[in-house]
């Protein structure tokens, strides 16, 4: 037989077996219906089966029939302590005003003996929420009660266990059985069964804000999912994201890390006592010891010393440093430093933790963050790890990096993000959606109350697809108040600002005693209104808790959200500028592109000052720049609303005492929700009008005290939150050598520096 | 003809016999795969390779004694830790087993619970999509085929006895029920009151005591009237519409306005398609598509089918019912679509939804229908949804993320900035210098050299495109004092110059065309400063910008001086290495292959991508140059410049076309040193060296 044959033979063959194989369906499927027609029963045609089909009743025939209702249920009264939900367990009508919250004194001295003391972690919770716009010193206006009982530990064996808490809790004058109270948590249960709920007091209609919570515990709507936080926790920022590079890939050395205790008998030691087999030395590295607690070679088991041996291999901080992706398992209780310590290194969390509440859950997506593994399946970690694409690990990172920053960096942020969970189940509060959470600058630093829409905020319209709102408000702000003649430095600002294409409105807040030009005083604006308002004025915006019943009209009412100004951008400006229409022009337009940042002309900057150990603020030419004032620059107005509302009153307190630094103070506030710096455009760098008579720019003590404002924010603020940049933005022709008639902006090439 | 030796003969003979061999036991092996069915005379239920049967026609039924065991009790603590069996769940993806559909008889012989379309529906939906497995041994989740939709249907001991009944019941793990209708007169419990275990639950009403978050699935009340609504867009008459016939009396006093339509039953109407109110007849649902908001509060029931509708309607719904979990709650943002008030704000409810502004009302609607079209709009989209909330509960790691769950994918220009971590690239990486080149080596080694002193730089490498010559030998190239690898490619493709190269270790990457010779140390060290204020974008040199040309109606390429720009050339430009991934390897609509094809416009592709993805316009760093060959101006050049400008324009008309709109942003700024033209000491100012021609 010839090759060509036999070939063809042997493919028709299996060309058969595959038919039978693959295709033989079809000849079972002929066969069986033959089989299953039997006599007694008929093939049923297709037809009878779609007439048997719309026979079929609807499930919904005999709801709608009782359009009355008889017996409307009333909320349970039963479903209080274990079962609470805020509308049974919470007194909404002390929050309808406004959302304050109420410390208990620290216990004084008495028949109990000492005062328990205060873990230093309580102790911050608390100066975080006292020195906070939340704090009301008056119990009758509270709407949430935070104990002055430290409950952060509750592991009777630790050291930090504050005994007799519920006969000190029975005489707490609001206790009202935990009604609107918030209690924190972070250890509960102990030695050797830790049981989660096991306090060692009665609750009551308390609601949790608690660490380590399970599913199965957690009352949905009304605790909250706190993260486990280590001793020398910060009070405010200042513990930044070691994420400093976006590298694509990322490179690191190590796929997946961990390295920790384990317990070897006893709860939840199951997990972390089987790491060793996904250990493998070279991408993965999972290390355990045994050698903890005093007896720990009394309970050591045949892996201790092996185990030990590779332990002390690693370095924890370098694993963190050098790998994609971070374990967190279960420790005696389900959460774990290592959540947050993964967190803010930017190593991704791989969670072993089965039924885990993870942190702030009702609004965080961990999903954009980390990865859940499940304890059953311990051994598939290593798999379902490799099977995450690079770009879904470079957002990964980067959202560990956005959450760490907004939510968990300090006890400060903790501690508002618990209250603002609370706050937004409030029946008059409104919500923010998942988006506004899972976006930087977060929650915390976009308040509800502006607008229902992000659309009216800077920071989500690139995802929104949207571009800010045409045109812009002038807000000129008068604290001299000069005679106002045609040469005057005001008169000549408002014609500018005039002839503007993109103004929309002048407001001019006369800040000064001297009296307020009559209208004809004023330049003609033709069809642009323009306003005259004394700051301090409008109802409301004047804060005595800011003033301290000062009569001083503070310099931060240049920044109050006036109903004026419907336009999302605002024109700041001081009365003695100079800049030409085309400037402001120019400057708008650069702005649209930049809407969520300061946009202007003075640059100003701050450097570390070594000789005094303190920031300094420079006015002088450089290479780079981290404020422009708001002398002359363009902001959207969503920040005049947050330095009113959000600020802590101690920056508003300073600014008010020195009259002086709320530019300086909004430059910070901005940097701090966008981490960028501001936009300095065009060449002009003088920008006040020399001759406007006395200033308080002159004042040799104006600069000190500026220097001085400087130091105190960053305090405030837990760090420096400005940023420099090294470019300003010029128009696309500026200076280029062609004819003057080819630039759109001819006036810029003029007026030099 | 050759003649064959003996040998050849006898391995002739072998082969044939092995051939012959081998076809008849292919053809036993073949035949054995029928005659196996012929032989196994199985019923079918156990036949696991194929469908189960949904032929109404033939049922088989199933008496349950009186005393038969019954399920135990629904396990209120069950969560998916810990009743739910994962090892069940292997390979990739959820596999869902429907049982047999099967007559179900009580002792009295009376059925146990009745058939609805609805579940018939579901469990076609189920048999349809690709979780389905024929083989109860391979399921993760088991559907019982007990119609259990609606209480008021059942029969509760018998139901709770014949899923005991049910081959693979065990304890009721990994069995999903479904249910609509929850509990009975006059308790209503919020689940269904039958013994139902450690099933999970697919439930229509619950509240958040009886919920099991991340066990339970939360199913919005399917109203059989929505197959019928043909969305209709009509303009808003009025603010709210309450039409809900089993509301509370005291929901029912809502303020008289006339922006406020409060409609009742119709006393001689059917009950489910009119609606009256003081003697005007409204049909029903369509009158929703008249309002904005559209009141849907808690009754007997919480959940109510006039959701869906209102949904279908495109009316916001307003839902008042505390407590309540709203459809796939677990994934759907609902703060995106609807309004929720407190019962208690029961009062303040038309001043509540007066005050929602305008742009809120835009956005909550596109939300709305959205949803209700990629979640909701018919029985087997809803039970799709349901099986892919489980499925990414089973397999969390592939889980989509809420953001992914609720962002509108079409809406143009939205924009997924991959590059979201707002922060300054720090100077220490420095960036790589990609040069594409073929074979002008004497430019190639000028442009090395003036690279090489650059002092972010941190490496050169070199993309040889040229297959038919070797790129120059290493001791060739310039003596540079940064690392410099030189890449052969494998074809000649314009591509080459954006491959991720493992060789890149920096964010950043400057590509830069190998004449590009003329920019200064200075405007190469600036330009990577800009972009690390600006990592996300495209910061470069030569700037470019499209123009609608109103005459051709078709966009327009322009090199002019021009005081906008909307592109900039990565002939010389800095990007992240992100950029090039995406160029590599998600490039829209074969725009990548056609470039490498027609060998132009990687630029503009370039450009289009970065722009498409972030929504933002490219950085133009530095004065104007005079970029290619100052001196030419011959004729002969004008007229391959004309030609090249119309193939380039040619190039952004197509690529508009395939992305369905114009990405590109345009802008009237470009970057420049703080003190660029400043009278100020060199010596204190960096970047000197910028802007001559």
């Amino acid at each position: 037989m010839q090759a060509k044959k036999r070939y063809i033979l042997v493919i028709l063959s299996c060309a058969f077996l595959a038919y039978c194989y693959f295709g033989g369906y079809r000849l079972k499927n002929l066969l069986l219906s033959q089989q299953t027609s039997s006599p007694s029963d008929p093939v049923v045609p297709v037809a009878n089966t779609r007439h048997r089909r719309h026979a079929l009743p609807s499930f919904l025939s005999s709801h709608r029939k009782s359009s009355e209702v008889l017996h409307p249920l009333h909320e349970k009264a039963s479903f209080q302590g274990r079962h609470c939900r805020m509308e049974t367990c919470f007194d909404f009508s002390r929050c309808s005003k406004k959302f304050l919250v109420y410390v208990y004194p620290l216990e004084p001295l008495n028949s109990l003996g000492a005062a328990p003391p205060i873990s230093s972690n309580y102790q911050k919770i608390l100066t975080a929420i006292q020195e906070s716009r939340y704090h009301t010193k008056n119990p009758q206006e509270a709407c949430l009660f935070v104990l002055g009982i430290d409950t952060l530990d509750r592991d009777s064996l630790s050291e930090d266990y504050v005994r007799n808490v519920p006969s000190r809790l029975a005489r707490l004058p609001h206790w009202n059985n935990g009604r609107n109270h918030l209690i924190f948590n972070l250890y509960s249960g102990t030695w050797p069964d830790y049981v989660e709920n096991s306090l060692g007091f009665d609750t009551g209609e308390a609601i949790l804000a608690k660490a380590s919570m399970s599913i199965q515990q957690f009352r949905r709507g009304f605790d909250v999912s706190i993260p486990l936080f280590h001793k020398q926790f910060p009070l405010r920022s200042g513990n930044t994201g070691f994420v400093q590079s976006n590298n694509f890939p990322a490179n690191k050395k190590y796929l997946l890390a961990f390295k920790g205790k384990r317990y070897v008998h006893g709860i939840g030691s199951e997990t972390r006592n089987s790491l060793f087999h996904l250990h493998n030395a070279r991408d993965l590295v999972l290390v355990t010891t045994c050698r903890h607690g005093k007896s720990w070679r009394d309970l050591q088991d045949a892996r201790c010393d092996e185990d030990n041996r590779e332990y002390d291999r690693y370095d924890y901080e370098s694993l963190l440093q050098n790998s994609t992706f971070c374990l967190v398992p279960r420790g005696r209780r389900l959460g774990s430093f290592r959540f947050l310590e993964a967190l803010q290194a930017g190593c991704i969390p791989v969670l072993l933790s089965n039924a885990w509440v993870l942190p702030f859950e009702s609004k965080i997506d961990w999903k954009q963050a980390a990865i859940w593994a499940d304890e059953r399946l311990l051994l598939q970690v290593p798999e379902i790890v490799r099977s995450i694409s690079i770009d879904r690990i470079l957002a990964l990172r980067q959202q560990t990096q956005i959450l760490w920053e907004r939510y968990f960096g300090s006890i400060e942020k903790i501690v508002f993000t618990t209250f603002e969970i609370i706050r937004e189940r409030l029946p008059d509060y409104p919500t923010r959606n998942s988006f506004i959470w899972n976006t930087s600058p977060g929650a915390l630093l976009t308040l509800p109350n502006f607008a229902d829409s992000s659309r009216f905020t800077p920071f989500l319209l690139d995802s929104m697809g949207e571009v800010p709102q045409q045109n812009y408000t002038a807000v000129v702000y008068v604290q001299i108040g000069a005679q106002l003649t045609p040469n005057s430095a005001l008169y000549k600002l408002v014609k500018s600002i005039t002839k503007s294409q993109f103004v929309d409105r002048i407001l001019v807040l006369w800040a000064t005693d001297r009296p307020i030009p009559s209208k004809k005083r004023w330049p003609y604006t033709s069809h642009i209104p323009l306003n005259v308002i004394i700051p301090g004025s409008s109802e409301g915006s004047v804060n005595n808790k800011v003033t301290g019943g000062d009569d001083r009209i503070s310099i931060s009412q240049r920044f109050y959200p006036y109903p004026e100004i419907q336009t999302d951008a605002i024109l700041s400006l001081d009365e003695d500028c100079i800049l030409n229409t085309e400037e402001l022009d120019f400057a708008y337009t650069v702005w649209k592109d930049f809407p969520d940042r300061i946009v202007g002309y003075p640059a100003r900057a701050h450097f570390w000052d070594d000789s005094k150990n303190a920031w300094g603020y420079t006015s002088k030419w450089t290479n780079y720049y981290s404020i422009v004032l708001t002398g002359a620059s363009f902001y959207h107005r969503y920040y005049n609303y947050l330095y009113t509302n959000w600020l802590s009153l101690l920056l508003l307190k300073t600014v008010h005492q020195s009259s002086n630094c709320e530019d300086i103070l909004m430059n910070l506030l901005v940097s701090h929700v966008t981490k960028k710096p501001p936009i300095k455009v065009t060449q002009r760098k003088g920008y006040k009008d020399r001759e406007s008579g006395k200033s308080p720019w002159n004042d040799p003590d104006h600069f000190i005290q500026r220097q001085s404002c400087l130091n105190t924010f960053a305090a405030v603020f837990g760090y420096m939150p400005l940023i420099r940049s090294n470019l300003r933005l010029d128009p696309v022709l500026y200076r280029d050598p062609v004819s003057n008639l080819r630039k759109k902006y001819r006036q810029i090439e003029l007026v030099g520096s | 003809m050759k003649t064959l030796t003996k040998q050849q003969l006898r391995n002739e003979r072998l082969l044939n016999i092995l051939t012959y061999t081998f076809i008849v036991i292919v053809i036993c092996v073949a035949l054995s795969e029928i005659l196996d069915i012929f032989g196994s005379s199985k019923v079918l239920e156990e036949n696991y390779n194929r469908k189960i049967s949904l032929d109404l026609g033939r049922l088989s039924k199933h008496n349950i004694p009186d005393d038969s065991p019954t399920a135990r009790p629904r396990n209120g603590n069950c969560s998916y830790w810990d009743c739910f069996n994962v090892y069940k769940c292997g390979g990739q993806k959820l596999s869902v087993y429907v049982y047999p559909l099967k007559d179900y008889y009580d002792s009295e012989g009376k059925p146990i619970f009745t058939l609805t379309k609805e579940y018939y529906e579901i469990l076609e939906a189920i048999v349809d999509s690709p979780y389905y497995t024929p083989n109860p041994n391979n399921a993760c989740i088991f559907v019982p085929s007990i119609d259990t939709l609606s209480q008021e249907l059942i029969n509760s001991k018998g139901v709770g006895q014949a899923f005991a009944s049910l081959n693979f019941w065990e304890n009721g793990e990994n069995h999903l029920i479904f249910n609509l209708l929850s509990g009975q007169s006059p308790e209503f419990n919020r689940v269904l009151e039958v013994n139902t275990d450690k099933a999970l639950i697919a439930g229509g009403g619950f509240d958040s005591w009886t919920y099991r978050e991340g066990f339970d699935i939360s199913l919005p009340i399917w109203s059989p009237l929505v197959p019928e609504i043909t969305p209709s867009p009509q303009k808003d008459k009025y603010l709210l519409i309450s039409s809900q016939m089993n509301l509370l009396s005291k929901h029912r006093n809502l303020p008289k306005s006339n922006n406020i339509l409060v409609l009742k039953s119709c006393d001689d109407e059917h009950y489910d398609v009119k609606r009256c109110v003081s003697g005007t007849k409204y049909s029903y649902p369509s009158i929703m598509s008249q309002g904005t908001f559209c009141l849907i509060a808690r009754s007997d029931r919480l959940g109510q089918p006039d959701f869906i509708e209102a949904l279908a309607h495109n009316c916001i719904p307003v839902v008042m019912a505390n407590n309540y979990v709203l459809p796939f709650e677990d994934v759907i943002d609902w703060n995106l679509a609807l309004i929720r008030i407190h019962e208690n704000n029961f009062n303040s409810l038309q001043k509540i939804l007066e005050s929602v502004s305008a742009q809120k009302i835009k956005e909550l609607k596109a939300q709305g229908d959205w949803l209700f079209n990629k979640y909701f709009k018919d029985l087997k989209t809803i039970t799709m949804t349901m099986f892919d909330i489980l499925n990414d509960r089973v397999f969390p790691h592939q889980a989509k993320s809420l953001k992914e769950w609720n962002t509108r994918t079409f809406v143009t220009p939205s924009a997924q900035n991959p590059l979201f971590l707002p922060m300054i690239a720090p100077k220490s990486q420095g960036f790589t210098a990609v040069i594409l080149t073929y074979d002008r080596i004497e430019s190639l080694f000028t442009l090395i050299q003036k690279v090489s002193v650059v002092p972010s730089l941190q490496k050169i490498l070199v993309i040889w495109n040229n297959q038919k010559k070797s790129p120059p030998h290493p001791s060739m190239f310039p003596k540079v004092s940064k690392p410099l690898k030189v890449i052969q490619t494998k074809a000649n493709k314009l591509s080459n110059r954006f491959f991720p190269y493992d060789e890149i270790e920096t964010e950043a990457i400057l590509t830069i065309d190998d004449d590009i010779v003329m920019l200064t140390a200075d405007e190469l060290d600036f330009g990577y400063e800009v972009w690390r204020e600006f990592p996300d974008r495209i910061v470069g040199f030569p700037s470019r910008i499209h123009i609608w040309d109103n005459t051709t109606q078709r966009w327009k390429y322009e090199s002019e001086w021009t005081n906008q720009i909307s592109m900039v050339l990565t002939g010389a430009a800095f990007h992240h290495k992100f950029w090039s991934y995406m160029y590599t390897n998600s490039m829209p609509g074969g725009i990548k292959e056609w470039v490498d094809e027609h060998m132009n416009c990687e630029d503009i592709a370039m450009n289009f991508l970065v722009a498409n993805v972030t929504n933002k316009p490219p950085i133009k760093v530095a004065p104007r140059k005079k970029f290619k060959c100052p001196e030419c101006t011959n004729t002969e050049m004008l007229s391959a410049d004309l030609n090249h400008m119309m193939e380039r324009s040619a190039c952004i008309d197509r690529f508009s076309k395939i992305y369905g709109t114009m990405p590109l942003k345009t802008i009237e700024f470009r970057a420049d040193p703080v003190l660029y033209k400043d009278n100020f000491p060199e010596k204190l100012k960096r970047f000197n060296e910028i802007g001559s021609l």
